[in-house]
């Protein structure tokens, strides 16, 4: 009798203490990822000369001078042309993806094409053939055609760089919708851009979101093209970001400083997106 | 390059109408359905399709902007100098050699970080959130963030590190190594590693999470064992994400770019291909041989893409047909 109460007892309190040492184990390795960003935002808020010792000065004062001395610059203009235009880009880009992938994700979900998983697999496909090898040829027309050092071109580029991510989540959101919603809505006599405006949008609202969220992080990230593509008057803030390194020498706190900036964005938009995250980078594949 | 076409859809179009008779109407309807996927194609093709068309016929020229007239037809000869250009031939192994090692020490990284995650604890949330932060840095500034806040040898985080230690248990003289130049190779992988791990870690979580529970209950009352219900029962269910892990994390990391840029300036034996790609273009305007290689990258994505598009397609079928 008490042999048998005790050993559930016991394997219970074993597989307890098992489960807290996971857990322990879960938040060191959470711990141990975050230290790097936690150091850079530690690093950003320090004086110039607490940052560069060694061993580290953790208790040093806080101070904003570097934030301060990164927006006023002496790199000449400061941050904010580039800052200005990551974001044109960025932003202009997501929204060319979604005017045309809403309708394309339209026509491979809802009312469908034939042989549409022909054609999805094609958006795919040129997701997977890396940018680099189409560089040159771009550059030259960029440059023939007076459209060098131009965030249009970027714009452009960006557009066509997420159009297959945002076609396959798209997609997979739209065929959630139930069939029959939208059917109704037909019979009712609604045309496809009151249909897309009253029925789709309510329902995969949350997934479009998502989609143009995972679009403005990549446009954002972007560098290769941009550093290429521009020069001065477009560098967008990846580039900006490395030309102020090396005009800058070492300074440790402000490096810091501008990566936190620069970051914030894309952290911003990353946990927004958060839920939605893995189906956009395994390109819907994963829900 | 076409897709697999092993999909067949549930949903097709429009449900067929009455034959011959009104064949004519119902063209114009299919031509209705396809109106809104063309822009998008058109546009899609346009941009991404013909550059590469492009750099396959410049591929064929013995090209240096530097003496534009000297511009001719040369066959396949660009092929043959990057295949003998040792700077070139060496970027394909270390692009080789950087994928691989940072997809795979990610992937398991990541399988084990999305177990620990599978349970519940307390901060659960948190630990995921903190987790994903390194993935969510756009990638230059983490690329200078372990460059000259980590590796730093004077004041970087790491030999300050060593020297805290040594200070605790009173070593007089830590080591302080020189990260970047006696490691470069495993400098750039780890900060790359530590960037895409959360990406391994939320593919394969998601996996998990999938996982069917009443088959694992029925296991465990079977009288399965933890490691036993892991390896019979998780991995082979694991299988198809890991595999898109490793394709994914692949296809992203061999177009790396801005650590190799941004940690050594490709110098020090870590230039991969795309780095050298745009070094010929970019600074020795060699554009002949810079589409060479890039020929090269493609049909090596291609090898890597139509594996990709296997996996992916066959997730994608189990989806459809659980709809």
């Amino acid at each position: 009798m008490t042999v048998h109460t005790v050993a559930p007892h016991r394997a219970a309190r074993a597989a307890r203490r098992r489960g807290l040492a996971l857990g322990l184990l879960a938040w060191l390795a959470g711990l141990a990822f975050f230290l790097p960003v936690a150091w850079m935002v530690l690093t950003s808020l320090h004086s110039e000369s607490d940052a560069a010792t060694n061993p580290p000065s953790l208790g040093a004062g806080l101070t904003l001078d570097a934030y301060r001395e990164f927006f006023d610059s002496a790199a000449g203009t400061g941050p904010w042309p580039a800052l200005i235009n990551s974001f044109t880009a960025s932003t202009f880009s997501t929204l060319f993806v979604l005017l045309l992938a809403l309708p394309a994700a339209y026509a491979l979900s809802i009312r469908r094409v034939r042989k549409w998983t022909d054609v999805l697999f094609f958006f795919l496909s040129t997701k997977m053939l890396p940018a680099v090898a189409g560089l040159l040829p771009i550059y030259l027309i960029a440059k023939n055609s007076g459209m060098l050092d131009n965030i249009w071109l970027l714009v452009i580029l960006y557009t066509s760089m997420n159009l297959p991510i945002a076609v396959w989540m798209m997609q997979s959101f739209l065929a959630d919708i139930p069939v029959s919603i939208i059917e109704a809505a037909q019979i009712d006599g609604a045309r496809l851009p009151s249909i897309l405006a009253r029925v789709v949008a309510p329902v995969a609202g949350p997934g479009l979101a998502a989609t143009a969220l995972i679009c403005f992080i990549f446009s954002w990230n972007e560098m290769l093209f941009a550093r290429v593509l521009t020069g001065v008057t477009a560098q967008t803030a990846p580039v900006f970001l490395t030309s102020f390194i090396t005009s800058q020498g070492l300074f440790l706190a402000k490096v810091c400083a501008a990566s936190v900036v620069i970051s914030l964005p894309v952290l911003a938009a990353g946990f927004a997106a958060q839920d939605k995250l893995v189906q956009g980078l395994s390109l819907g594949a994963v829900k | 390059m076409s897709a697999p076409t092993t999909v067949r859809p549930d949903r097709t179009g429009p449900p067929a109408p009455a034959p011959s008779s009104r064949a004519k109407w119902r063209r114009a309807r299919a031509w209705a359905t396809r109106a809104p996927l063309l822009p998008a194609l058109v546009f899609l093709i346009a941009v991404t399709q013909l550059p590469f068309v492009a750099t396959l016929v410049i591929s064929l020229f013995d090209w240096n902007a530097l003496y534009p007239d000297e511009r001719r037809f040369t066959g396949l000869s660009n092929y043959t100098s990057v295949a003998t250009d040792p700077q070139l031939r060496d970027s394909v192994g270390t692009t080789a050699v950087l994928t691989a090692s940072t997809v795979l020490v990610s992937l398991l990284l990541g399988l084990g970080l999305a177990l620990l995650l599978d349970r519940a604890f307390i901060g659960r949330g948190l630990v995921r959130t903190m987790l994903i932060a390194p993935f969510l840095l756009v990638p230059v500034a983490a690329a200078l963030l372990w460059k000259h806040a980590l590796y730093n040898p004077e004041y970087g985080l790491f030999n300050g590190g060593l020297s805290w230690t040594a200070d605790l248990v009173g070593i007089d003289r830590p080591p302080q190594p020189d990260w970047i130049s006696s490691m470069p190779l495993i400098a750039v992988e780890a900060a790359l590693v530590w960037q895409w791990t959360p990406f391994m870690m939320l593919i394969l979580l998601a996996g998990l999470q999938s996982r069917p529970l009443e088959m694992v209950e029925a296991a465990r009352l079977d009288g399965a064992g933890t490691w036993q219900i892991f390896r019979y029962l998780t991995l082979p269910h694991l299988r198809r994400y890991l595999e898109l892990g490793v394709l994914l994390g692949s296809i992203y990391i061999v177009q790396n770019f801005d650590a190799v840029f941004t940690i050594t300036s490709g110098g020090l034996g870590t230039a991969n291909l795309p780095y050298t790609i745009y070094q010929t273009f970019y600074q020795a305007h060699e554009y002949g041989q810079a589409s060479a290689a890039g020929v090269l990258v493609v049909i090596g994505s291609i090898v890597l893409a139509t594996f990709a598009l296997r996996v992916v397609s066959s997730l994608f079928r189990q989806e459809v047909s659980r709809a």
